[in-house]
């Protein structure tokens, strides 16, 4: 068994990459993503690791010296958040495009303009639709096991993508919470030595990242859509090792007190943390409300997601990230789509927080938990996109 | 100086690419790939010579070669050379890789400027190829920061009001001497001994090397593919593109002119200067050639030529 320490999101991340025995690290400091790569440089440059760090001139260069390192055979970590994730926008859809198993801690930060540094998941939702897997993690000690897993289910052959590992920014990134770590031996039982798939082994010469024209470009792109529902097994099973391993469960997605409730709230990353504990509140007084938070976003999880929402009969879908001018933002999107598809009639509302690190409290979400089993009972949503905490 | 007999006869850069007739820059690369010692990747950013050699299912390169985008050769360059390193470190790869970034003008002089200072201010051990045909001939001839004062293109047109390009050429062998890396470069196809000589020099450094060629283009400067060499010949001959190496910051000329043909016929042969012969811009026609000279005296100059 493993060993309880005090980390912070950052150092969670940055300790766990260490301990999977990382060959090349390319990364780019923005904060609240820094410490990540500052740690990291730290372990590089006292030895602790042996691998190449390249300080590279921009978030565009870290991904790209990150692909061509990933294209040798390495095993690749970069980190960013904000900006810097908008400036990698471009090369995130080649890194999953050439299939380059690739881990990405995001330590998730609003967008300009306005400059704002504080948490909010505008940047990955900005990203959502670029083939990469994407992990939310509700605190430092998730974000910790789940780049362990990332790793293996990255490199997995079935599955050959990237990962991205988001913590909310500072909430996550800068606060210190008992993480629970494991023997540097156990990890590398666990992780062993990457095995790729094919390299530019300039000995075996071959042709990456040509030009595809339209005979052949949605194959290729099918291949993707084909192995990302792929790795919905290999998640799968690296979840289940990983339990027997360090003795905690992930999946595709939490559930908190869903058995017999009637009103659930989803959302994702550290909200989910207190949200569970208004939960607990209003289960107390004998209000049937429940928590489901997914960790995986990408692939999103629908079965899952249909098995947890259960007999629930109304949702409120938190999210901290706007898509301008949508009828709902992201994850209210997905989820609404998939209740359609799956025939499930209830009802569900959208609430828009946190933006720029605005505090989401216990009230509102015990505010919000209350018109969710008001809309529940009546059946009738009176706004379906709710702007919580702003002034207007 | 590399002897012809000497030169493998094995093709790594195959006939069948879809580069127009007499293109300049597949000659480069031609030549680039006789120069090979050994194992190596080429990394090509985004621009003609990809486009047109890597057309999947095909390929016309028979070393491994990889494309990611169009401004960041350097940088994917980086990352390979650096996996490289650690990867021997770890005793899980036993040779030593050359690796070869490739990118047009566009991809260097411009939006891939930032990649390639970064790499070179960090010392990665590769070596950097800018083959120049003066402007963005991929998307269809539009200028660059590589394209020379009066010439016409499609953003640069030769318009009433304005004649063609306003601006003068970067120095990019300057720009890139200013890291303190330890070779650089320019070359020309028509000296096809120097320039391979020189990659295999380049390649022969420990750390980066950089080297600018000028790569003709019958579509872009409008001359007749037959005359690409021809051309290529005329800009060293006329002193439009001195051939000089920098080693450790020492110039060198490495092909002299003590007899130079006049500009004008380097100039009358190419499509893209016809409007500086019109009267209205005698103007544009002078600046050029004071700029070719001014260049001239500042290479030779840097040399320790006199001039
Ligand atoms: C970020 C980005 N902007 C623009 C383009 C479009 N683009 C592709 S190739 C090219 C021009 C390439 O010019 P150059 O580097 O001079 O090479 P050439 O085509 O002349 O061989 C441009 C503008 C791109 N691929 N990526």
């Amino acid at each position: 068994m493993g060993k309880v320490t005090g980390l912070t999101g950052n150092e969670a991340i940055a300790y766990a990459v260490k301990q999977c025995n990382v060959d090349v690290v390319a990364a780019y400091p923005i904060t609240p993503q820094t410490i990540m790569v500052e740690v990291i440089s730290e372990y590089v440059y006292n030895g602790e690791i042996d691998a190449e760090y390249v300080c590279v001139e921009s978030e565009h260069s870290a991904l790209s010296a990150c692909i061509g390192a990933s294209l040798t055979g390495a095993r690749v970590f970069t980190a960013t958040a904000s900006q810097g994730l908008a400036l990698m926008h471009e090369i995130l859809y080649v890194a999953s495009g050439l299939r380059c198993p690739i881990v990405m801690g995001v330590a998730n930060r609003a967008l300009s303009a306005p400059l704002n540094i504080h948490g909010d998941h505008s940047d990955m939702m900005g990203s959502r639709d670029c083939g990469w897997i994407q992990i939310y993690a509700e605190s430092p000690q998730e974000a910790y096991d789940w780049i362990i897993q990332a790793f293996k289910i990255a490199e997995d052959h079935r599955v050959l993508l990237p990962v991205s590992v988001n913590i909310d920014g500072f909430i996550l990134s800068h606060s210190m919470e008992r993480v629970e770590i494991l023997e540097d031996g156990d990890v590398s039982k666990f992780l062993p030595p990457r095995k790729p798939f094919i390299t530019i082994d300039p000995t075996k010469p071959i042709t990456v990242g040509a030009l595809c024209l339209p005979d052949y470009y949605f194959e290729v792109k099918f291949q993707q859509i084909q192995a990302l529902k792929e790795s919905f097994n290999v998640i799968r099973e690296v979840n289940a090792e990983y339990e027997t391993l360090a003795e905690r469960k992930y999946g595709f997605l939490e559930t908190y007190a869903m058995d017999d409730a009637e009103a659930a709230i989803i959302c994702l990353g550290s909200t989910a943390g207190t949200a569970k504990a208004v939960a607990m509140d209003l289960r107390s007084k004998g209000k049937k409300v429940g928590v489901i938070k997914p960790w995986v976003y990408r692939p999103f999880p629908e079965e899952e997601l249909i098995k947890a929402v259960g007999d629930v009969k109304a949702i409120a879908v938190l999210d901290r990230a706007c898509s301008f001018g949508a009828p709902f933002n992201a994850l209210c999107s997905d989820i609404i789509a998939t209740l359609y598809r799956h025939g499930k009639d209830l009802r569900v509302f959208n609430c828009l927080y946190g933006l720029g690190g605005r505090d989401i409290t216990p009230n509102d979400l015990k505010i919000i938990f209350e018109e969710a089993l008001e809309v529940a009972k009546t059946g009738k949503v009176k706004e379906y996109v709710k702007y919580v905490g702003v002034r207007e | 100086m590399v002897r012809l007999q000497d030169l493998p006869v094995e093709e790594l850069f195959t006939s069948g690419h879809r580069l127009c007739a007499g293109c300049g820059a597949g000659t480069v690369m031609r030549m680039t790939m006789k120069a090979l010692r050994g194992p190596t990747v080429v990394v090509n950013a985004t621009g003609c010579v990809e486009v047109a050699s890597t057309i999947y299912p095909y390929t016309s390169w028979k070393v491994s070669w990889v494309h990611i985008a169009f401004e960041n050769a350097a940088a994917v360059a980086s990352g390979i050379e650096a996996a490289y390193k650690v990867l021997r470190r770890k005793g899980l790869w036993d040779k030593y890789v050359d690796v070869i970034a490739i990118a047009g003008d566009g991809g260097t002089f411009d939006i891939g400027i930032q990649a390639l200072s970064g790499a070179l201010e960090r010392g990665h051990d590769f070596l950097y190829i800018c083959y120049d045909n003066e402007a963005y001939m991929n998307t269809g001839i539009q200028r660059s920061g590589a394209t020379p004062h009066g010439a016409a293109t499609t953003t640069s047109p030769a318009g009433r009001k304005i004649p063609g390009k306003p601006e003068f050429k970067k120095d990019l062998i300057g720009i890139c001497v200013a890291h303190g890396i330890e070779y650089a470069a320019t070359a020309s196809p028509a000296y096809w001994n120097d320039y391979i000589t020189k990659v295999r020099k380049a390649l022969e450094v420990d750390g980066p090397a950089v080297i600018h060629v000028f790569a003709p283009c019958p579509t872009g400067m409008r001359f007749d593919p037959s005359k690409s060499i021809e051309v290529a010949r005329l800009a060293v001959q006329t002193r439009y593109w001195p051939v000089y190496e920098v080693e450790r910051g020492k110039y060198k000329l490495n092909i002299k002119v003590p007899q130079p043909k006049p500009l004008l016929e380097f100039l009358k042969m190419q499509g893209r200067f016809t409007h500086l012969f019109q009267p209205e811009a005698q103007r544009e026609l002078e600046a050029l050639q004071m700029w070719v000279e001014e260049n001239w005296k500042r290479i030779a100059t840097l040399c320790g030529e006199k001039t």
